[in-house]
């Protein structure tokens, strides 16, 4: 990949975390870093650990290769390698590979001297990762409690895990993050077709300016949340999916271990009417 | 004045966060795995909502040895257990009197005390019909209550009445109208674990001949199974039943991968597949045949008599009792032997479960036999 002609002035030396100058270049159009290493050290151990895994099972349509995590009965130490434990270690894989990857976009961030929106982002991803895989089952007492690495296999874990509490449709968190998520693809669709419209006058028309976006939705609605809010609006909107996403997994079971309906039994028993 | 905004934040969020808490169960939990590993196939419950050990009452008096006169030759109108040795027949009754009758009234509560013979009160009427349907359950359906076997205290637990049970639902006050009518769902129920599901099941598949059919046999819609997403919500309503009365989750029994797949399935989705046949079994056959005899206090708001379900037995554990068998202290309860003399019962149970039509009378396909 060619380098754009003013890429250059952005690659600039020093805002590393760790490493000083060692690891301060680029490797084509890629910034590597000290986090950049452990990335790519950890992504591949882990890929090569889900391969090797698969290879000792008994499939290897891609639909059905699984690596599942231990028996319960190991709990929280370590289980042998064909009974859990590469579950185990590429466990460890992903989560050194997602977090030295959030710390590369941290050092990008301050050689660029930008906030850290990007980095902050996608650690709600890790953080969603690592409460279904950490959080949770060490709440729980056992690593067993983690989902399995495999693509149908991973689906019957959320189906069952979910059915454990008779009807999550019932968890308050899982609510709110389906509701985040419905918004959030509400939101970028609305604002994808209001930039789309303002980008696509009648033919012969200039473009309009985002003075013309926000009157768009003044008349429609009374308000437009401008166009630095509408990223704002974006960025609170899908980080709360995850979030939430995060914490209706993490009550359940740790904090909640019957059906979800009956939860709402509080309501029922406020001293208001009961 | 920022400071002190800073400062109602803090405690306003503390006390939502408090209050958010106080819906949840903290506590140390109990868990087990039910399938493979990493299939999400565990039962996870907090201790405190455990249900509590059921007391078992101590014999009234050491079961008698066998032999002697039997019942019927000592005692007049005795239509069930006859052949019963007459000491064992007395310990059945006193067992009976602190099983089932208030200690108040004791004996008299079925008997008249002048003539103990006397089917004069209505309830002595239905203490033979119990008598009859506890033998039938020990034997009939042992796919379901294997050897552990029933008695009276099962369901009765020193209750006249059984503490759990059903009957039809009141209705709708206007069944014609949209006011008010929220046909039979939508309305926090415990029956069906507080879900807006279709809060009766019972009536749908408790007594009668419904069966829960929802998957089909094909990938796609056929006009060869047209299965309402209305009946969807009666079966899982029905479902939501039977977890809450067992006190654990669909994972006891299904890989929800394929709820209906028999190999998914534990070998516990096959008792229950003969409990609920068993339960209607009761219910049709051996209470609703009581009608005539129940007086009305003892009837539902519809006026049909109260039935069984799951919790009537169960009452929120997985084996009622916890799984202690009270069957040795009362033999005459078993029943007569289905199988063939010599049969073990153990041998008859796996029979059962490839012809559940010869258990149902309903001529039902046989299920795939679970796992072992």
């Amino acid at each position: 990949m060619a380098l754009l002609s003013f890429e250059r002035k952005y690659r600039v030396r020093g805002g590393t975390l760790i490493g000083g100058d060692l690891f301060d270049f680029w490797v084509g159009p890629f910034y590597v870093g000290f986090f950049g290493v452990i990335t790519a050290i950890t992504a591949s151990l882990g890929t090569a650990l889900i391969f090797y895994a698969a290879s000792l099972g008994p499939t290897w349509n891609p639909w059905l290769i699984s690596i599942a995590p231990p028996d319960l009965s190991y709990g929280l130490g370590l289980a042998p390698l064909r009974e859990g434990g590469f579950w185990q270690i590429i466990t460890l894989c992903a989560i050194a590979a997602f977090t030295s990857w959030a710390l590369r976009e941290v050092e990008i961030c301050r050689k660029l001297g930008i906030g850290y929106h990007v980095p902050f982002a996608y650690g709600f991803a890790i953080f969603a990762y690592v409460s279904l895989v950490v959080i949770r089952p060490w709440m729980l007492g056992a690593w067993g409690f983690g989902f399995p690495y495999g693509i149908f296999s991973h689906l019957d874990w959320v189906s069952n895990t979910g059915y454990q509490y008779l009807h999550f449709h019932y968890n308050p968190a899982h609510m709110l993050a389906v509701s985040f998520f419905f918004v959030t693809g509400g939101a970028l669709a609305f604002h994808g077709a209001l930039v789309l419209s303002s980008v696509n006058p009648p033919k012969g028309q200039p473009v309009k300016s985002p003075e013309y976006e926000d009157a768009f939705f003044r008349d429609t609605i009374g308000y437009s949340v401008g166009t630095l809010g509408i990223h704002r609006l974006g960025l609170f909107l899908a980080l709360s999916a995850g979030f939430w996403s995060a914490i209706c997994i993490i009550i359940s079971g740790p904090l909640w271990t019957r059906g979800w309906p009956e939860w709402w039994t509080w309501w029922l028993n406020l001293p208001i009417w009961s | 004045m920022r400071g002190h905004w800073n400062s109602i934040a803090v405690i306003g969020g503390g006390t939502a966060g408090l209050l958010l808490l106080a819906g949840c169960e903290p506590g140390a939990k109990n868990v087990t795995q039910t399938g493979y590993r990493g299939a999400g196939l565990d039962q996870i419950v907090d201790r405190s909502s455990l249900a509590k050990a059921a007391a078992i009452p101590a014999e009234p008096y050491p079961l008698p040895p066998d032999g002697g006169p039997t019942a019927g030759e000592s005692y007049e109108n005795v239509r069930v257990l006859g052949a019963v040795s007459k000491e064992r027949f007395d310990h059945l009754m006193a067992e009976m009197n602190q099983w089932v009758a208030p200690p108040e009234q004791g004996c008299n509560y079925c008997h008249n005390p002048e003539n103990l013979a006397s089917d004069e009160k209505y309830t002595k009427v239905v203490a033979r019909r119990m008598l009859q349907m506890t033998r039938t359950i020990n034997s009939r359906w042992a796919s379901h209550v294997k050897d552990t076997g029933v008695t009276c205290y099962t369901c009765h637990r020193g209750n006249a009445v059984p503490e759990y049970k059903w009957a039809l639902a009141p209705g709708a006050l206007n069944p014609h109208s949209i006011l008010g009518n929220k046909h039979g769902q939508n309305t926090p129920d415990a029956n069906v674990g507080y879900a807006s599901l279709p809060s009766d099941p019972f009536a749908a598949y408790f007594e009668g001949k419904g069966n829960i059919r929802v998957a089909s046999s094909e990938v796609f819609p056929s006009s060869k199974h047209v299965v309402s997403i209305k009946d969807a919500e009666k079966s899982y309503g029905l479902m939501m039943h039977v977890s809450s009365a067992l006190g654990v989750n669909c994972t006891y029994c299904h890989n929800t991968q394929s709820f209906r797949a028999w190999n998914l399935s534990r070998a516990q989705r096959g008792t229950a597949y003969y409990g609920i046949r068993m339960v209607r079994n009761i219910n049709d056959d051996y209470l609703t045949s009581l009608a005539s005899v129940f007086p009305a206090n003892r009837k539902g708001p519809q006026g049909d008599v109260y039935k069984v379900n799951c919790t009537t037995c169960h009452q929120g554990v997985s084996k009622p009792l916890g799984g202690i068998s009270m069957i040795a202290q009362a033999p005459s309860l078993r029943g007569p032997a289905v199988e063939p003399a010599g049969a073990a019962a153990g041998a008859a149970v796996p029979r059962a479960f490839n012809q559940p039509g010869a258990m149902t009378g309903k001529n039902e396909p046989a299920p795939i036999p679970a796992r072992p």
